[in-house]
């Protein structure tokens, strides 16, 4: 079941389109990547589902209801930006955002009590959080935008500017939150984390969704499932050796293979007999890198 | 070098609109208003003292009397209620309310104690207000000029009586020519002062002491000093509670900025719920900070706080209101803190002057004290004058606070409009 769809967005900023007829589902329990180089239409698309963004047209619906300006009690949004009151301790800004989400009186102590535990910030709820580091904001900004038991977030960016251990922290709660049932659409930069997080993941650029799929679905659809294998040898082959891509770059060769166990050996062996000792061996398989270059044209920064 | 860093800065001031106001557009606004204020008076025309006449005498003196001084160009006469009986009390209620500083009352008998030498008779009473000391002196001077022009046959009269007493008696023939040429005399002062109005700025500071007796009654505020302090401390409070109020509308500008009003508004709370809570609470911390300054007040200058407290709550209540609906005004008015501090400053200074916060709008021309009107410190301060020095009852401030409602409706609706483009976009 979809617990989000988004059918035919469009908006234009003046004589500037932003959202070109986007469509996109979130299922239940799903964790969704939102992918595009700056400019694609991302944070356009998150505000329009937030409330923020009035769109020309097309529809978004939440758990089956149009969302028409209102119905948005079970949608969590975590902004990229630091969105908390810095003089505030931890504890206040959960309970300020929390009261702003219509959490009852009688419940919003257990679900602060739950948000400072789930963040790991307990300890340190009763100090303002202008003391806090980037990861601990991170997880205190995500706890504000989950506090009212949403069915679906949104997270735009929530690892952004984060070192690697808070980055896991942060993934950690989120599979947390999953385990609950909650459904997730994250927009990222970090590819490798989409890559290796997100159950889906949809490519939008220039206002439209140039791809969508599992990765499997989309390296299918795009790469292929072949893998690049590279070996670096102690001195650069005499004569190009059969099964290698052009020729020898001094002492490295590149090789595409579609069965890694079937052709691997074959290389090895002729490698072997062409005189030459192996020092490494490098086996790629095909990435969301090279799948968004192959889409885009463009590295994702860019 | 120093050229690089030269022109690095010339270029950001080009296209820094608020500073270059900052720059030159606040100094000569402020120049322009001060010197309207303090260059422009005793000029003719520009300013000029109403003043209300309650003539209990009713003769032919009285009479000249109120004609010369309606010939005054520094001077605005006001008819007072007849019949003479109720004139006193008619005036006295009129400089009481606030309607003018200074009430002349004309006692029966002026016609014998005029331009007495011997300081004797019956004295003419300025009814004053404290607040404003410079109209009392004003019109005490042309008194003793127009006595002196309205009536110069009785001058003559009692200055021969006062030369038959320490020197030498008239003769009998000396005393008919004198009697045959004083009416004509009295004929000719009334043609002249028609023909030619006096130049009151002239005339003006001539004291009280001199040919008419004159005796001032403060009708308003028993301690003249309670009234310069509760002045002072509503001016120095308003204009303050201005910048407080921009500053705390601000934190929109830096909400806008971390991204906590798109997170606010993503919430239950829409942007009319926001802008209510923004303006409640600066109209809470703008109560809070006149009743500090005012119970300083009370403190440090024994201002009687306590006794007019009723007063004190409304005003404060609708000023601080006001103020909180201007701040909100000009945070949604502004697209940056850094515009917003600029462009506050300009427009508070400016109508903290006008508005009579840095000095009483009684020194201003009526142009001026017109133009005051147009802003809504300028009726918080004709409030608490009216509680502090008046003692006037709640009902009382109603055109006040009627105005000050008016003015944060406005406010309120403009800000509401302005902050639509904070809405969805």
């Amino acid at each position: 079941m979809n617990v989000l769809s988004v059918q035919d967005a469009r908006k234009s900023y003046g004589a500037t389109p932003a959202l070109r007829g986007v469509s996109l589902e979130l299922g239940e329990g799903e964790l969704l990547g939102l992918l595009g180089p700056n400019g694609a239409g991302k944070t356009t698309l998150v505000r329009a589902i937030a409330g923020r963004v009035a769109l020309d047209g097309g529809a978004i619906e939440l758990m089956g209801r149009p969302l028409d300006g209102g119905g948005r009690g079970r949608l969590g949004v975590v902004p990229q930006e630091i969105a908390l009151y810095p003089l505030l301790t931890a504890r206040e800004n959960l309970e300020a955002f929390g009261r702003l989400n219509g959490i009852p009186r009688g419940t919003l102590a257990a679900r602060v009590a739950w948000a400072l535990d789930w963040t790991g910030l307990a300890d340190r709820a009763r100090e303002p959080i202008k003391r806090f580091s980037g990861g601990m904001k991170r997880r205190l900004n995500i706890a504000c935008g989950v506090l009212h038991d949403p069915r679906v977030i949104l997270l735009d960016e929530p690892t952004v500017g984060v070192d690697p251990q808070s980055r896991e922290r942060i993934h950690e709660m989120l599979e947390r939150l999953r385990a609950t049932g909650v459904s997730l659409l994250l927009t990222t930069h970090q590819l490798d984390e989409a890559e290796g997080r997100c159950d889906r993941i949809v490519i939008i650029d220039h206002g439209q969704v140039i791809a969508a799929g599992t990765l499997d679905e989309l390296v299918a659809r795009t790469v292929g499932h072949h893998r690049d294998v590279t070996l670096r040898l102690d001195r650069a082959p005499e004569r190009p050796i059969d099964g290698f891509d052009g020729g020898a770059e001094g002492a490295l060769l590149r090789a595409r293979v579609d069965d890694v166990g079937a052709e691997l050996p074959g290389l090895l062996q002729r490698v072997e007999a062409a005189g030459c000792a192996i020092r490494d061996v490098e086996v790629r398989s095909p990435s969301l890198q090279s799948v968004f270059l192959h889409l885009t044209g463009r590295e994702l920064r860019e | 070098m120093i050229p690089t860093l030269l022109r690095i800065y010339w270029t950001a001031l080009s296209r820094d609109r608020v500073a270059q106001a900052m720059t030159f557009l606040l100094p000569i606004l402020f120049f322009s208003i001060f010197a309207s204020v303090f260059g422009g008076r005793g000029r003719n025309g520009v300013s000029r003292v109403p003043v209300a006449i309650a003539d209990e005498a009713r003769s032919s003196t009285s009479r000249r009397l109120i004609r010369a001084l309606g010939q005054e160009q520094s001077l605005k006469l006001r008819t007072t209620a007849r019949p003479a009986g109720a004139a006193r009390e008619r005036a006295t209620a009129m400089v009481r309310n606030g309607d003018l500083s200074v009430a002349i009352v004309i006692p029966p008998g002026i016609d014998s104690s005029l331009a007495r030498f011997d300081g004797g008779g019956g004295a003419i009473t300025l009814l004053s207000d404290p607040s404003d000391p410079v109209a009392p002196q004003m019109v005490g001077g042309l008194l003793q000029k127009v006595a002196m022009t309205a009536a110069p046959e009785m001058m003559a009269r009692n200055g021969i009586g006062e030369f038959e007493r320490f020197g030498i008696p008239l003769t009998a023939q000396q005393h008919q020519a004198l009697d045959a040429w004083l009416p004509r005399m009295a004929a000719d002062s009334g043609a002249a002062s028609g023909a030619a109005p006096g130049d009151s700025s002239l005339a003006a500071g001539g004291g009280f002491s001199g040919l008419v007796k004159i005796e001032r009654v403060e009708v308003v505020g028993e301690k003249r000093d309670d009234a310069m302090v509760s002045f002072y401390a509503a001016g120095i409070a308003v204009m303050f509670l201005l910048f407080s109020a921009s500053s705390a509308g601000g934190a929109l500008l830096d909400e806008i900025d971390s991204g906590t009003l798109d997170r606010v508004l993503t919430s239950n709370v829409g942007m009319s719920g926001l802008l209510t809570g923004k303006w409640i609470y600066m109209t809470l911390l703008g109560m809070l900070q006149i009743c500090v300054m005012f119970l300083w007040a009370r403190l440090a200058f024994k201002l009687d706080l306590f006794h007019h407290l009723p007063g004190f709550a409304v005003m404060t209540l609708v000023t601080a209101a006001t103020a909180a609906g201007f701040g909100l005004v000009l945070a949604t008015l502004c697209r940056t803190r850094q515009q917003l501090g600029g462009i506050s400053t300009i427009v508070i200074l400016s109508i903290s002057a006008v508005g009579g916060s840095m000095f009483p709008r009684f020194l201003m021309s009526e142009s001026m004290q017109r133009m005051g009107l147009f802003t809504f410190n300028a009726w918080a301060l004709d409030g608490y004058i009216k509680v502090f020095w008046r003692n006037a009852r709640i009902v009382e401030l109603a055109p006040q606070v009627g105005v000050l409602l008016a003015f944060m409706a406005a406010f309120l609706i403009a800000a509401r409009l302005l902050a639509r483009r904070w809405e969805r976009a």
